[in-house]
């Protein structure tokens, strides 16, 4: 039915007035999109993704998140806001992670993101340092009866969606000539579920998560991490392109928690250090020059890291290593004075 | 021999018709229409700066790199070392696939349960009702879910439950004898093509002229069949019958349906044989009593009044609810990405992920989805014509 | 012209006549209910011994791991969780108000008697109670969105989705069915495009693109913006259905309304609208129903509506695994609201035929 009235003019001016109206009410959220940080600032909270990982990131009983990663986003907190509770973790999947960070959900990756070259030229992300030094392992059902990961030609294994590991894994075969099924599966739980009732013969992921994953399984021990890795697996923190004072403010936040081990500094006696008369000491916890405050932190900002998160091999040693239920040795993630790769800046 | 011109209305020039298309208010019209292509201009800048800010570059020069991710299950050969073009293609195949399959599925068992509901069995057609009310009150996706974690829960290939031996389940899949072509040259492939087009065809053409009985029926199948193995034997591929047998990691031989496809199929087939159940009901019901009745007193039997006399009629109530029935059956295979079953929504988004082309891996999805949509429609349009009652459809 | 036939009532048959009729009428009748029972006699005593017999009513997860039927006691230690996912267990009155508010809008707006100009205004405050009563933004503590989840998402999102999208499609279908090319091509094209979209790539757009497209569209948070391009998704499907409403009015009544001088919003205001509603109202019990289900397709991007919600209970370590039950706990719930739903919209349409 097509039928003319003179009204319907005054309903489209008022339309077309309606749109042009939204457009210039909107508009001006331009202005101050974009710079990251003042974003936070404004926000009063970093908005942080993580996993779900008992030891790298994990809500307890009480809904407070822990963990290797999580301490690192408290010491985040501490450093704009001198507070490590003004930091939000959001649980997300590796398939879900890399856009919602692009997307500007978070303001951070703590997923244990591998810093790769595409992640960072095509994907627009920068990343702080590497605060753990991972290989792609396989763990595979022992009744499956191999000891390498070449033998695994024509077997069935399970990928996490949305992972290096996901890519590793074809080119693992791709280079030996062999061939595999994979099954991606996006919940961590459900990865597990697969390995358990045989719907894949193996599981691949970072070696670390990996070890966690076996101690969660109902029998570890008809289970073997192969011991060889795949590839090299430096989990950083990943921020988007963008905010230059940001990725500063995570590149340090790191670094003082290294040079706070290299320092001999730990959240027990770093009281002790502030009548320190070394001047790098004194310069690392803000008591004689401003280091920070050039970019708007607080002086002490390194002193309060470690005050509430502690120092790194604290983070490490209660969240994963001995002081854990996983009990893992440094290995690489030792400083580079006990032979390991980290290695802090100079503070100057 | 003169040409008439023939006498009577002035044919209107190319302003008129547009004048008239157009209608009242032109330029009202076309203020809004600029508004609205301004909006998007303005979202497509916003986007542009956005992507430029991250560092991504905008177009679609990541479809001719090197994917580097395998795919589950796969029609045409791949490999990780194929371009994303390629793994596109390997998961708009599947979708498709799953459709074709899930459509045809859905079809026949909807069909059955809606003529078990007609049937005057009180008891069947309450337990038929009962299947309909809770399959349509519950969400597609908590269905897939349920069949998902119901093939996940089957025993590991080595204690699988086999069925005579010849085929076995698993929660590897389900996997049955079947014919496996080796060597097969696409001239082969295009032979098959050829020759189930020609075989369409010629039941068409037996059904248009009413000549098609069960027997001639059968011999075109069987000149089909004979006519695809010859064309591949003399293509130079062989073909073997394999039955499914436990070897290395898992089962090997014959067909094989991967949970994660079984469950998306099975999903959409019963989430879908409910819709189509109500509407063959809905059809066969919209065909008066008094017809039947009729046909009685001519001496027909119900198989041949339902035949004969109700189903074209009804088919003319059922097609276009069917065809929006297939389109959403399409539009809703998507959920496949729920379940990991390798689809084109599942590959796309494996694609944004590894590229950051969020945007155009979207458009790309979107455009397919609405090609999909449009060729089904468009299909079911010209089938619809030929079912409906003469002068009804509009050209 | 054909004279319509007297529909009477088939004489109704004393009762135990009619079911030895419909279960036992010819041999054919016999055999099909036979083979009936033979079917639900393969089938159902397993479920029961799965659901009753052999089920774990209370203990831990353990119990339920020894026993092989079905674990309740899940239910029981994950119930709270199904309905309300990380929503903090201390604050668990907020959204169950909500849930009462939102649910209690429906009953309300479900009877003819209400359907005056002020329900509307309880369209606008129900859900903006139940926002903030979630948020916390009046009695604190606050509680993010991401921490938001289960029955009072599913509910809210489709409520305020359907009943946004219901203007804008009325604007979708008038323009569609406008003498003016111009305005019935861009609806046309809007309409299409929706309707040829899978629900799935328009909220990967919500989660992916929308961002990226606004200006401090990060600032919407992921349920906000997947809220806004619903409602436009499902606006072209509602707006389908008012049409077909629209083409059921007789061209007379235009023209009558012209005569009386009436301008063309107040024709639709006052004459076209109200008739053409009113006729679709049924077909749009029935497509809120469907959008209700569809709401679940929020698990994909990671928003913790009722679904994913269950799906979650069932990947907790401590409960790994019972997967059947956990959905069958959704599954109820979603049956029960939308049988309740299709049972009204069948007396509605019968209600409405009345005449008056």
């Amino acid at each position: 039915m097509t039928t003319s009235f003179q009204q319907k003019a005054g309903f489209w001016r008022a339309t077309a007035a309606a749109v042009f109206a939204l457009t210039a009410a909107i508009a001006p959220i331009s202005a101050h999109a974009g710079e990251d940080l003042d974003a936070i600032v404004a926000r009063g909270v970093i908005k942080a993704g993580v996993g779900t990982q008992p030891g790298f990131f994990a809500p307890d009983s009480n809904g407070v998140w822990k963990g290797f990663f999580v301490d690192f986003g408290r010491a985040l907190a501490v450093t704009v806001f001198n507070d490590p509770n003004k930091i939000e973790f959001t649980s997300s999947s590796p398939q879900q992670r890399l856009p919602a960070l692009q997307a500007g959900e978070f303001d951070i990756l703590l997923s244990g993101v591998t810093q790769t070259i595409s992640r960072s030229f095509q994907l627009g992300f920068h990343f702080g340092p590497t605060v753990f030094y991972d290989g792609q392992g396989l763990l595979v059902r022992k009744d499956v009866g191999v000891t390498t990961g070449a033998e695994l030609d024509g077997a069935t294994i399970g990928v996490q969606s949305g992972t290096t590991g996901e890519l590793n894994i074809a080119d693992f075969f791709r280079k030996n000539g062999k061939t595999f099924t994979p099954v991606t599966i996006e919940d961590t739980n459900e990865f597990l579920a697969a390995l358990e009732s045989g719907r894949v013969d193996a599981i691949t992921q970072d070696a670390s998560d990996l070890g966690i994953k076996q101690t969660q399984l109902k029998n570890p021990e008809e289970y073997i991490l192969l011991p060889e890795r795949l590839s090299k697996e430096p989990l950083a923190p990943a921020i988007r392109h963008g905010d230059d004072r940001w990725l500063e403010i995570v590149n340090w936040t790191v670094w003082a928690t290294i040079e706070a081990e290299e320092l001999g500094i730990t959240q027990a006696n770093v009281d002790d250090f502030l009548t320190s008369e070394d001047p790098l000491i004194q310069r690392f916890l803000g008591t004689n020059t401003a280091l920070g405050q050039a970019i708007g932190l607080d002086p002490k900002f390194a002193y309060n890291i470690v005050k509430a998160v502690g120092n790194y091999g604290e983070i490490f040693e209660r969240n994963v290593g001995k002081d854990s239920v996983f009990k893992w040795e440094r290995g690489y993630n030792s400083l580079w004075t006990d032979g390991g790769l980290l290695y802090a800046p100079a503070w100057r | 021999m003169t040409a008439i011109t023939e006498p009577g209305r002035h044919r209107p020039g190319f302003l008129h018709v547009l004048r008239h298309w157009l209608g009242p208010r032109p330029t009202a019209q076309f203020a809004l229409l600029f508004a609205a292509i301004g909006l998007f201009w303005w979202f497509g800048a916003n986007t542009l700066e956005t992507m430029a800010r991250a560092g991504i570059n905008p177009g679609f020069d990541f479809l001719n790199r090197s994917a580097n991710f395998e795919i589950g299950e796969t029609m045409i050969p791949y490999s990780s070392a194929d371009p994303y073009s390629r793994a596109i293609l390997v998961g708009l195949l599947n979708t498709i696939k799953v459709a074709i399959l899930g459509c045809v599925l859905a079809t026949v068992l909807g069909v059955s349960l809606g003529v078990a509901r007609l049937s005057g069995n009180l008891l069947l057609s309450g337990l038929v009702r009962w299947y309909i009310e809770i399959i349509r009150n519950t969400p597609l996706l908590l269905q897939l879910f349920f069949w998902s974690a119901l093939t996940k829960a089957l025993p590991a290939p080595r204690q699988a439950i086999s069925v005579g031996d010849n085929a076995f389940l698993s929660n590897r899949g389900i996997f049955v004898p079947g014919i496996i072509v080796d060597n097969a040259s696409t001239a082969g492939w295009i032979a098959l093509l050829v020759l189930t087009i020609l075989a369409i065809a010629t039941f068409v053409g037996l059904t248009r002229t009413a000549n098609l009985t069960f027997w001639r029926g059968t011999g075109v199948i069987a000149a089909l069949v004979i006519a695809t193995a010859l064309a591949f034997a003399l293509t130079g591929a062989t073909a073997r019958f394999e039955i499914p047998a436990l070897g290395g990691f898992n089962i090997r031989g014959g067909y094989n349906l991967s949970p994660e496809f079984a469950a998306l199929l099975i999903g959409l087939t019963v989430k879908f044989s409910a819709a189509i159940a109500e509407i063959v009901r809905a059809g066969i019901q919209s065909v008066d009593r008094g017809q039947w009745e009729a046909a009685r007193a001519l001496g027909l039997h119900n198989g041949q009044i339902m035949r004969l006399i109700v189903l074209p009629q009804a088919l003319r109530v059922i097609t276009p609810l069917i065809t929006t029935s297939y389109l959403d059956l399409t539009k809703d295979s998507s959920l496949a990405v729920a379940i990991g079953y390798p689809d084109l929504v599942n590959v796309i988004n494996t694609t944004a992920n590894t590229t950051g082309q969020a945007l155009e891996a979207l458009a790309i999805l979107i455009g397919v989805y609405l090609a999909l949509n449009l060729s089904v429609s468009a299909m079911m349009n010209q089938y619809n014509r030929r079912v409906a009652l003469r002068g009804t459809v509009q050209r | 012209m054909t004279v319509p036939a007297v529909n009477l009532p088939p004489p109704k048959p004393q009762d135990w006549r009619h079911w030895r009729q419909g279960l036992f009428g010819t041999p054919l009748n016999t055999f099909i209910t036979l083979a009936t029972l033979a079917f639900l006699a393969w089938v159902v005593p397993p479920f029961v011994r799965w659901a009753i017999l052999d089920a774990t009513w209370i203990g831990t997860a353990d119990d339920c791991k020894a026993a092989t039927g079905a674990c309740w006691a899940f239910v029981t230690a994950k119930f709270n969780f199904i309905l309300y996912s990380f929503y903090p267990p201390a604050l668990h009155w907020r959204p169950m108000i909500a849930v009462v508010l939102l649910l209690g809008l429906l009953v309300f707006t479900a009877q003819p008697r209400f359907w005056r100009k002020e329900t509307l205004l309880l369209w606008i405050a129900v859900p903006v109670i139940s926002w903030l009563l979630l948020a916390g933004t009046v009695i604190g503590p606050t509680v993010p969105s991401n921490q938001w989840g289960g029955l009072p998402i599913t509910l809210l999102v489709a409520i305020v989705c359907f009943s946004l999208a219901i203007p804008l499609a009325m604007l979708l279908a008038l323009a569609r069915q406008s003498s003016m090319g111009g305005i019935r091509t861009m609806s046309v094209v809007y309409i299409e495009v929706m309707r040829g979209t899978p629900m799935v790539a328009i909220l990967y757009i919500a989660m992916l693109i929308l961002p990226m497209m606004l200006p401090g569209g990060q600032l919407i948070d992921k349920i906000g913006r997947a809220m806004i391009l619903i409602t436009l998704f499902w606006s072209a499907y509602v707006a389908e259905v008012i049409r077909a409403g629209l083409q059921a009015i007789p061209a007379g009544q235009y023209e009558a309304a012209r005569a009386l001088g009436l301008g063309y919003w107040r024709i639709m205001r006052l004459v076209i609208l109200p008739q053409a509603l009113r006729l679709v109202i049924p077909a749009m019990v029935n497509l809120a129903i469907g959008f209700l289900l569809a709401t679940s397709l929020l698990a994909v991007i990671g928003v913790f509506d009722l679904l994913n919600a269950a799906k979650t209970a069932a990947v907790d370590p401590n409960w790994l695994g019972f997967y059947d039950e956990s959905y069958l706990v959704a599954a109820t719930i979603y049956f029960v609201i939308c049988i309740i739903g299709s049972r009204y919209s069948l007396w509605l349409e019968r209600y409405l035929r009345q005449p008056r």
